[in-house]
């Protein structure tokens, strides 16, 4: 039974016709998004199951989510903490933000928080130079930035998400 | 005369809106393309305007288009949209605040070559824009700009969107086909170029967002208007994303041929805290990196005068290095960022990037020798013109230049 394909089943149609037919395999790296965005990770069923859908094998899609920095193949903490450590914004103090926010969470960089909710991870540039220190938020919204952020902004962001996680 | 070319949201706040957009002369270009020209008069119109990639590249755009074979079909354009250079920020203002731009020149380029689908490939940190985008195309749909026959001619055309995943290879025009057909974004062998080989193997234009956001207004005013902006050899204007250690850092849109002094001390208002400038990186990570004297800041920033000072103008993302950055510790980010990113399909590039990561590591210490700093030199000239793709090219320019125009930072006594 192919869970994936059931699950989203209208998606797939709309990404099929996004696509030519013969095609169907550029409808993987979407698919992984819509997979990762609600399970925060990609597990090795749903990638037997996108292999299926869209008829190629199942290395070639478990490499791609291996290739990728976004698709990650084991849980961690429900929300990402991307943080840019690259040179624009370790000028503007990147590093030290990093390892700041990271002793307020009490986790090394990589780590996950006690409650599993919140993994920091060190990225590579993420577009916004000018708006140093930032992250992004990889979750089940998608992605969204932060900018300009400082370790106090930062923890309001998580405390606001673990409010959020009570009520849910 | 509108003061901008590209960056119009700073003078007209809703232009993403398409109401605004339209009624500020939106696809007026697009109209005359369509209604008026024939896709050869279009590709002539753009290789008179001088216009060349702004993607890093600066190959000429109506060069570009004029390679597709007109006996194989369909035909395709891609936008790039892969923006990761770092340093680079431009692309996402554009798509945030003026994304109509940027779909109407991509529409004019897709009739310019004849084709009925076009794909926007955007780095997966995108996520929101491409939302954003995928809105802007339903409503080009709905006012009759995209679809089937624009203004009532036989011409139809699509527009989707298509997100990557972190990973700035894929900014690598046939790394980019691999991603959107599904596969790890590995560069191909070339050749076949993408203009005769490219998407799902047929013919295909990728072109920078910021270069298609230029022709709206090349096709709606003519070349020779064009041609006004910037210099002889390099028309037009460029955004200058300018970053690092400036007091106003930002987006700045100016003609191509501005001093990075004006850029630098007149728009970015200087350095901050009493510091010197040191260097300038003009091309993000990929820099060749300008040591900034006078001569330097005097220096007008078009792709001609930038080359003369041993670099390169590339993405024309400044960023800013003051004294009190060393710069065994700035060569240690970019070759860490250049390791993480190699795709590992050539071996030059893949063994080179760790080889070299693994020596700025060193190079760092205080019990650092000569011999460590020679080997890491030794590693990135024997990477020179031996890998597949300009992405181990680009790792090994600020390497070369900061150990060759700023030795003093590369001393075994300096201070250690």
């Amino acid at each position: 039974m192919n869970q994936t394909a059931i699950k989203y089943a209208r998606e797939i149609e709309a990404l099929f016709a996004k696509y030519p037919e013969e095609h169907r395999q550029s409808a993987v790296m979407p698919l992984l998004h819509l997979v990762h965005q609600d399970n925060s990770f990609i597990s090795k069923h749903a990638i037997n199951d996108i292999a299926e859908i869209v008829g190629i094998s199942t290395t070639e899609v478990a490499s791609v989510v291996g290739f990728y920095t976004l698709y990650h193949d084991h849980p961690e903490g429900k929300y990402r903490f991307q943080i840019c450590t690259d040179l624009s914004c370790a000028l503007q103090g990147a590093d030290e933000f990093l390892r700041a926010l990271c002793a307020a969470l009490e986790i090394d960089p990589g780590g996950t928080t006690k409650d599993g909710l919140i993994t920091v991870e060190e990225v590579m540039c993420l577009a916004a130079c000018d708006k140093g220190p930032l992250f992004q938020v990889q979750g089940k919204d998608g992605i969204s930035y932060h900018e300009r952020q400082t370790v106090e902004s930062a923890m309001q962001t998580v405390q606001e998400l673990r409010e959020q996680e009570k009520h849910e | 005369m509108s003061k901008y070319l590209l960056l119009r949201h700073l003078e007209v706040p809703d232009l993403h809106n398409i109401k605004v957009y339209v009624k500020h002369g939106g696809f007026a270009g697009l109209k005359k393309a369509v209604t008026r020209l024939q896709p050869a008069q279009v590709i002539e119109e753009v290789k008179a305007s001088g216009l060349r990639g702004r993607g890093g590249a600066g190959f000429p755009t109506g060069l570009k288009w004029s390679f597709l074979p007109n006996n194989l079909w369909p035909h395709y354009v891609v936008a790039n949209a892969d923006e990761s250079e770092p340093g680079t920020f431009k692309d996402r203002e554009l798509l945030e605040r003026n994304p109509f731009q940027f779909l109407e020149g991509l529409a004019i380029a897709s009739f310019a070559v004849k084709a009925h689908d076009a794909y926007v490939y955007l780095r997966g940190e995108f996520w929101q824009q491409a939302v954003f985008l995928d809105n802007c195309i339903v409503e080009m749909q709905k006012a009759g700009y995209l679809g089937d026959k624009l203004f009532g001619t036989p011409y139809s055309l699509r527009i989707h969107t298509h997100l990557g995943a972190g990973a700035y290879i894929c900014g690598e025009e046939t790394a980019l086909l691999e991603s959107i057909e599904g596969k790890i974004g590995q560069p191909r062998l070339r050749p076949p170029f993408p203009a005769v080989e490219g998407l799902y193997s047929k013919p295909t234009v990728i072109n920078n967002v910021e270069t298609l956001a230029n022709l709206p207004f090349i096709i709606e005013n003519g070349a020779s208007k064009f041609c006004e902006y910037g210099t002889v050899k390099s028309p037009g204007v460029k955004i200058f994303s300018l970053s690092g250690r400036v007091n106003k850092p930002g987006n700045y849109e100016l003609p191509l041929g501005a001093t990075f002094r004006e850029l630098i001390f007149g728009l970015g208002g200087g350095i901050p805290n009493g510091h010197k400038i040191k260097a300038i990186m003009q091309a993000g990570a990929s820099s060749s990196i300008i040591l900034a004297d006078d001569k330097a800041l005097d220096t007008p920033m078009d792709y001609e005068s930038v080359a003369a000072l041993g670099a390169q103008l590339g993405s024309a993302s400044v960023i800013v290095i003051d004294d009190s950055v060393s710069l065994d510790w700035l060569i240690n980010k970019t070759v860490h960022f250049f390791k993480h990113e190699s795709c590992g399909k050539c071996t030059p590039c893949r063994e080179g990037t760790y080889w070299m990561s693994h020596l700025t590591e060193k190079v760092l210490q205080k019990d650092r020798s000569a011999e460590d700093v020679q080997l890491l030199n030794t590693v990135a000239r024997q990477m020179q013109n031996k890998c597949l793709c300009a992405l181990g090219e680009f790792s090994i320019m600020a390497v070369m230049t900061a150990i060759e125009r700023f030795p003093e930072d590369f001393t075994v006594t300096n201070g250690r």
